[in-house]
């Protein structure tokens, strides 16, 4: 009856609440899909539908917002979201990883470390590790409860026989806390090794699949592998055109209508940051 | 009573029954799926079910795995600790594990029992990585050599099932179950859909395999020569009831049942 006519950040006050709970139960078992009623969002689902609900139920006045797309603070997701945000909790923006208590993201982990302060929210469009070799709902759950997870190795065998190395470069799947099998959603698997003993929460939402996980801070996370053909890292062999990086994860980019190509980071911020310090230096060099 | 204990106490492995079905019956609502069956296993042993379509052969055969609960009676199954346990009592994760390990099964559709998405490596591999093999050249190595033991070329290894004939696929099933080394194998119409000559190898890798491993095996089919030629005991099933029982070459010589005498003589003289 009298409920107020404005609710911070766009979920009316039970939703919020239904969300946290989701997260608590998540945050509790490291790896569990808790479900959860998913709302509907004023934008289509597979573009942030979970992730932003997610970012609506943690966020306070206080926080500062940073939104990534595939690395990158300036594609039309991470705008759009961000504006979101600003327009329906007013809270403070970032691109600075450094600065953000907040941090929404589409396919990336942000190259610089994280700390304890900050949280990570995914957007997930398929929760499910086991989905495209399990079809059934009801038999993934199932093998998720008792653990049943030789099917995983059946898919990574399959792609050695296939390839002669474990072909898979995104959506690696991960154990969690040595219990459940995860899927990290569609990060490239060389940010794997960032989600192990991350002093950050780290939170995932899935609102077309309705699922929320969460992988505590400091939790112990494995890439899974086999004992002679351990998990391995990837990033294109080459160095940022524009910063120099050699340690970061690379976009290609063609460059004219010849061919020519480049790699640029695929981390906006790490790459500006960069790029700053170097031009610092350098300024500071002709004094 | 004590003298009965100290009997069981002093029975070797092979005295204690692998597999005990007691009063197994299964309703299907009103339907009747099979009734009052009763039977023991031991290891190495044989025993073919026989009968004509939807005489109960398949119902039986699910509920000896606990595939199917049984709407009255048990299934007792010795566990490789020595413990002979009921399995109604045990839990879905115990079930499975048994599933993975000890208990093989051979479809009568070949789609049914391999993934048919991955390549025959992968599926006789299936069952060590479900049991905790984590190296590669292992479960390949270990994959290869079951792959030569029922007589499929080691070059196909990384080929999907869906380029393989009928009869390899049957094959590779049966590599794909043993190569756990289970010690209840199940089988269902195992040569059903097969031309003659491709079933006459088929029973030949069959049964040499048996013999080599000792295995105990509930085969399910309604072709006499099949339970003639690998069976030690045959039941004979009608309506969901078994009406005769016994070693199979006595039955198969000489039947007692009308239903056994009928189908004993059904069979067309080559």
């Amino acid at each position: 009856m009298n409920a107020p006519a404005y609710n911070f950040a766009y979920l009316d006050e039970q939703t919020k609440r239904m969300i946290r709970r989701a997260i608590l139960k998540a945050v509790a078992i490291p790896g569990y899909q808790v479900p959860f009623a998913s709302r509907e969002m004023p934008m289509p689902y597979g573009w942030g539908t979970g992730g932003v609900q997610v970012t609506a139920a943690i966020l306070g006045p206080s926080d500062v917002l940073k939104v990534i797309d595939q690395g990158a603070d300036d594609t039309t997701n991470a705008v759009s979201i961000r504006k979101f945000f600003v327009r329906t909790a007013g809270v403070r923006t970032t691109t600075s990883t450094e600065q953000a208590t907040v941090i929404q993201t589409r396919h990336r982990i942000p190259e610089a470390p994280l700390s304890s302060h900050q949280i990570l929210v995914f957007q997930v469009p398929i929760p499910e590790p086991l989905r495209f070799l399990e079809p059934r709902e009801t038999e993934t759950r199932r093998m998720h409860a008792l653990a049943d997870y030789g099917l995983m190795h059946v898919k990574l065998y399959e792609d050695i026989a296939r390839h002669g190395h474990i072909a898979t470069t995104y959506a690696y799947p991960v154990e969690v806390a040595g219990r459940y099998i995860m899927d990290p959603s569609p990060t490239p698997k060389f940010d794997n090794p960032k989600m192990n003993d991350c002093p950050a929460l780290q939170l995932f939402g899935a609102g077309r699949e309705k699922r929320i996980y969460a992988i505590p801070p400091y939790t112990r996370v494995i890439s899974l592998d086999f004992e002679d053909h351990p998990f391995e890292r990837y990033r294109l062999d080459g160095t940022c055109a524009l910063c120099g990086a050699t340690d970061s994860f690379l976009d290609e980019v063609i460059a004219d209508d010849h061919g020519g190509r480049i790699f640029v980071c695929s981390d906006t911020d790490y790459c500006e940051k960069r790029r700053n310090d170097h031009a610092l230096l350098t300024d500071s060099g002709h004094d | 009573m004590i003298t009965r204990c100290l009997r069981i106490a002093a029975m070797t492995d092979e005295e204690v029954p692998l597999a005990i079905a007691e009063g197994l019956s299964k309703w299907y609502g009103r339907q009747l799926g099979c009734r009052d069956v009763s039977f023991c296993l031991y290891e190495g042993e044989v025993i073919a079910v026989v009968g004509e379509s939807g005489s109960g052969k398949s119902t039986l055969l699910r509920l000896l795995c606990a595939e199917l609960a049984p709407s009255a009676g048990k299934v007792h199954f010795r566990t490789r600790d020595g413990v002979t346990r009921d399995l109604a009592l045990l839990g879905e994760a115990e079930r499975r594990f048994l599933v993975r390990t000890d208990w093989g099964f051979v479809h009568q559709d070949a789609t049914l029992g391999l993934r048919m998405a991955v390549s025959a490596g992968a599926n006789v591999g299936d069952r060590l990585m479900a049991s905790g093999w984590r190296h590669y050249g292992r479960i390949r190595g270990t994959a290869a050599d079951w792959l030569e033991r029922v007589e499929i070329d080691r070059a196909r290894i990384d080929e999907s099932p869906q380029t393989y004939s009928g009869g390899m696929r049957q094959r590779l099933q049966i590599a794909r179950s043993l190569v756990s080394q289970p010690r209840l194998v199940l089988m269902d119409e195992p040569t059903g859909g097969l031309d003659v000559s491709v079933q006459a190898r088929l029973l030949d890798l069959i049964r040499g395999l048996v013999a080599d491993l000792r295995l105990s095996v509930v085969i399910v089919t309604h072709d006499l020569a099949v339970a003639r030629l690998l069976s030690h005991r045959i039941m004979v099933m009608k309506d969901g009831q078994v009406i005769e029982s016994g070693l199979t070459d006595q039955v198969l010589d000489d039947p007692r049942e009308p239903y056994t005498q009928l189908l004993v003589s059904s069979i067309l003289p080559p």
